[in-house]
């Protein structure tokens, strides 16, 4: 697997629905925050990477130059990855083969988001993700990939928005206790099978918060990490995988790319029996629906019975196998790349011990986090350990 | 309804509301790109949008896996090899899926939905899919298994586009 | 560098100006068809992971990343972008081979330049929005200030920059993708028009369309595989100030920090002496000259008298730009760095053919990403 690499320190900034700060500025936070977390400074750092969704969000061309200097890579090797809404999570893997190379030892790994700059909504940019011969005219909206998915995952196995609206309740209520979350507040099934029908069957509910926010981790080799802390988290696999970008000719109940992407990290990290050698995951969690359509695509249970491991409380921050811990998307907010790198650093707290009020009730040796994006089309998987 | 956060670091972070814009309160700048492309269909696409123009749906089979493939593409992404025929498939098909939208891409609210779908084209392999709209039905009516047939424009208006077909209708 | 990568298989497309006949993943098909022929592996079944390079203004499609995969024979495979310059993906690529895991990678660019409708409007959303932008300058007036600036420091002037044209382009015409060759009079060079002063329209690369496939190996498998390597042998890259504001205008820190970077790995010890050609990047005419100095090709006082003596010329003591460069070749955005490493490849090799250096041993090679950018990457290549 290459050299050992550890998550030494990890930093973010307020999830909010707008920021004063600039895209730069809320990256040079986060970045500041993972610094003082393990206390690191810049000129201890070999190299940055950066993940950050579409640039037409920021209405800026070639947006990872731009940010590069509120990322700390001025006078430093500098990379952005971008793999839509995998992005998150998959920059972990391009800071990991950063070290895992040997070329450097440590590596800063930052993710931003500033959706807000796009008017009138963020919304309306994922136009141009469509197709722009076949799939533009149409005139598309972004609902309509997650609502036909939706759909097509209902209907196969016969799931009820009401075990999926289960999903939306405790992610907003765990998301009560992350510091990141400005707006979110406990809701009830009720609530969210009466609110506004937006793609049906998507409601209003169901789907995670835009926002602006940015997070940052520090990645070390094992002899750097072990003197900075007495805690490294191992990052013990990585995988990722890119499905067909003709995705009408796909089935959309079952992420495949994602297992494809588990498989790829489970090797690695030497895990052959995900739902008992995972102590706690946080897939992505976009809609309500995703959570447990990732939770199979991760294997944590066979395809259409994640429904269930929610309504029995498994998924729970007091029970079996944890799932969004954190609060995920849906409660802590969307800033697509920011928010799967979110996803990392709870596994880094939660492994650690230091998830606060979030803190999983059973004991956790090793996490996953994953991130999907694009045409329903990418998965990114993390394992952690500790 | 917050719970209080006593315990929990402040992260740094300056949420705005709408009104700290509309009072002045924080500046910006505003910013129209002058964005514009015109795509080159090539040679796969090209021919598809001449065979919609004509009223046809064409689409590709490999030899190799023996699969008929909609939209039509020169290279089968599977076998990675060039396709090997072109075919003429229906303009009939069965809903895959379906979704009822009452926003528009821009975020504008509707009060009659839009319904897209991915419907699997008469012709194809089973699972070749592509996206349109449907139309001429009850939205309360659409179910996944759904028989579709397309509607064209009428002749002398089409371009050449995906548009020439305007919806599929239940038959 | 301890774990070797090397080339071997390079696949490209005719650089041209239009390519209306075909679509990008039509055109990158081509391109990955050619590679994987040359170095002999099939995509399904024998790469480890695929890295593709683009900007999403530049394609006019949001998260591009999407509609990469199927060209390359790499659907439901390991498919990264790298929103980055076609050899900053080379470098990731490596990087990963590196790690151990992969044995063997996928490297794709291209350019539909001509898919751009308002390429000037497209380029200027990349000056930053709350302090250049409101200007409502042309991106070109920041290679003006820049040319200025470099000329009056280094006491050069726009006769050795028309040099630097007329080299290339002439170069150009000996090779088969280029696609804006071309025989330049001392006329043209006087009657050029003006555009962003000192900067005139011969000083500047034109844009075109092209696809290029790069297959990378382990050197452990290098063996197995039908290609002829040539080997990478350092690689460096850095990034310097993002601010017009607050950067340096004559000389280029981060092109010099990325040449060290890859002369440490590459155990390259005197860069004046150790090279038998270099591919630098020349998408302004003085660039070719700053990158020069800023790798550590020629030193300050030597370099106007070695540009007009010939000594970057096929038969000089150091050739630069054999292939025509962007100037000769064409911009290709993201892609014109994987265009140099594809013609360092061929000369490496003994293919060049009619500019076909004598021996050529090790080669220099850098890309940047192009204006407002300070970004650049920095191969050492060895046959």
């Amino acid at each position: 697997m290459g050299r050992r690499v550890a998550i030494v320190g990890a930093g973010m900034t307020k999830f909010v629905r707008r920021a004063q700060e600039t895209g730069k500025e809320l990256a040079f936070y986060a970045v500041r925050e993972a610094l003082n977390y393990c206390g690191m400074k810049l000129n201890q750092i070999d190299g940055v990477v950066l993940g950050s969704a579409p640039d037409t969000f920021d209405g800026v061309h070639m947006k990872g130059e731009y940010l590069s200097d509120g990322a700390g890579a001025w006078g430093k090797p500098y990379m952005r990855c971008l793999v839509g809404g995998g992005t998150g999570v998959f920059a972990v893997a391009h800071g990991w083969y950063h070290v895992a190379s040997g070329v450097f030892n440590t590596c800063l790994v930052v993710c931003e988001e500033k959706m807000s700059s796009f008017q009138p909504h963020a919304q309306a940019a994922f136009l141009t993700i469509f197709d722009h011969t076949t799939e533009r005219p149409l005139k598309p909206n972004l609902l309509w990939i997650f609502a036909l998915e939706m759909n097509r995952y209902m209907s196969t196995y016969g799931i009820r928005k009401e075990e999926i609206a289960l999903v939306a309740v405790k992610n907003k209520n765990n998301a009560l206790d992350h510091p990141a979350a400005q707006l979110t507040a406990p809701v009830t099934v009720e609530d969210i099978l009466k609110s506004e029908v937006l793609a049906w069957p998507v409601q209003r509910l169901d789907v995670s918060p835009v926002s602006d926010g940015a997070v940052a981790l520090v990645l070390a080799e094992e002899s750097i990490a072990r003197r900075v802390t007495d805690k490294p988290v191992w990052i013990e696999g990585v995988g990722w995988s890119l499905d067909t970008a003709y995705w009408t000719n796909r089935d959309l109940c079952y992420p495949r790319y994602v297992e494809e992407a588990a498989r790829m990290a489970y090797k690695m990290a030497g895990i052959t029996d995900p739902r008992h050698q995972i102590h706690v995951a946080e897939p992505y969690d976009p809609f309500d629906y995703k959570e447990l359509h990732h939770m199979e695509g991760l294997m944590l249970c066979g395809r259409g019975e994640a429904p269930q491991l929610t309504v029995d409380g498994v998924t729970r921050r007091d029970g079996e196998l944890p799932v969004c811990p954190s609060g995920g998307l849906l409660g802590v907010g969307n800033p697509i790349a920011a928010a799967g790198l979110m996803k990392v650093a709870e596994l880094f707290y939660q492994l650690r011990g230091e998830a606060g009020k979030r803190q999983i009730a059973r004991k956790a040796k090793r996490g996953v986090a994953q991130a999907w994006g694009d045409l329903m089309q990418v998965g990114t998987v993390v394992v952690a350990g500790i | 309804m917050k719970r209080l956060k006593e315990s929990m670091p402040v992260l740094p972070g300056t949420g705005l509301k709408d009104e700290d814009f509309q009072k002045g309160r924080v500046l910006f700048t505003r910013w129209k790109a002058d964005a514009k492309y015109k795509w080159d269909a090539g040679i796969a696409i090209g021919r598809y949008l001449a065979g919609l123009k004509q009223g046809k749906i064409l689409g590709v089979k490999c030899y190799k896996c023996e699969r008929i493939m909609v939209p039509p593409r020169i290279f089968c992404e599977w076998c990675f090899r060039n396709i090997d025929e072109w075919v003429v498939l229906k303009d009939t098909g069965r809903v895959n899926t379906f979704s009822l939208c009452y926003v528009t891409w821009d975020v504008k609210r509707i009060k009659e939905p839009q319904i897209p779908a991915v419907i699997e084209i008469d012709g194809a392999s089973p699972g070749m899919g592509i996206m349109h709209l449907l139309g001429e039905v009850d939205p309360k009516k659409v179910q996944v298994g759904m028989r579709v047939k397309a509607v064209w424009k009428p002749v002398e208006q089409r371009e050449g586009a995906i548009t020439d077909i305007m919806y599929f209708k239940p038959i | 560098m301890k774990k070797r990568v090397a080339v071997v298989g390079i696949g490209v497309t005719q650089f041209r100006s239009i390519t209306p006949d075909v679509s990008y993943k039509e055109m990158v098909y081509e391109a990955a068809v050619k590679a994987y022929q040359e170095a002999g592996v099939d995509p399904r079944r024998d790469v480890d992971t695929f890295v593709s390079c683009s900007e999403d203004y530049h394609e006019g499609t949001s998260i591009f990343d999407e509609y990469v995969p199927d060209q390359l024979g790499a659907a439901l495979k390991q498919v990264q972008t790298i929103a980055g310059e076609g050899l900053h993906g080379v470098v990731a690529a490596c990087l990963q081979i590196m790690t151990g895991e992969f044995k063997v990678a996928v490297v794709e660019t291209h350019s539909k330049a001509s898919n751009m409708l308002t390429p000037d409007g497209i380029a200027v959303c990349a000056q930053d929005p709350v302090f250049n932008r409101p200007l409502g300058l042309n991106n070109l007036f920041i290679a003006g200030l820049e040319m200025n600036r470099f000329l009056y420091k280094y006491k050069l002037s726009k006769a050795h920059c028309s040099r630097v044209v007329q080299k290339n382009r002439c170069y150009a015409l000996n090779n088969p993708i280029a696609g804006r060759g071309a025989l330049l009079t001392d006329e043209d060079f006087a009657t050029a028009r003006m555009v962003a002063e000192p900067l005139d329209q011969l000083d500047f690369a034109q844009p075109v369309d092209g696809a290029l496939v790069v297959v990378l190996a382990a050197e452990d498998v290098v063996g197995r595989l039908k290609g002829k390597p040539v080997w990478i042998e350092g690689m460096g890259w850095c990034n310097g100030a993002v601010s017009l504001e607050s950067r340096d205008w004559d000389t280029l820190d981060y092109v010099t920090k990325a040449g060290d970077m890859a002369y440490r790995m590459a155990d390259v010890k005197n860069p004046i002496e150790e090279f038998s050609f270099a591919e630098i990047d020349d998408t302004y005419s003085y660039k070719e000259l700053q990158h020069l100095l800023a790798l550590r090709l020629v030193t300050a006082g030597e370099l106007g008298d070695s540009l007009l003596a010939g000594q970057f010329g096929l038969n000089g003591k150091l050739p630069v730009n054999t292939s025509g460069g962007a100037l000769g070749m064409g911009y290709l955005h993201e892609a014109t760095g994987l265009a140099r490493l594809y013609w360092a490849v061929k000369q490496l090799r003994g293919e060049a053919g009619k500019n076909q250096l004598l021996n050529p041993r090790k080669a220099v090679v850098q890309s940047w990403r192009g204006l407002p950018t300070t970004s650049a990457v920095v191969l050492v290549l060895s046959s």
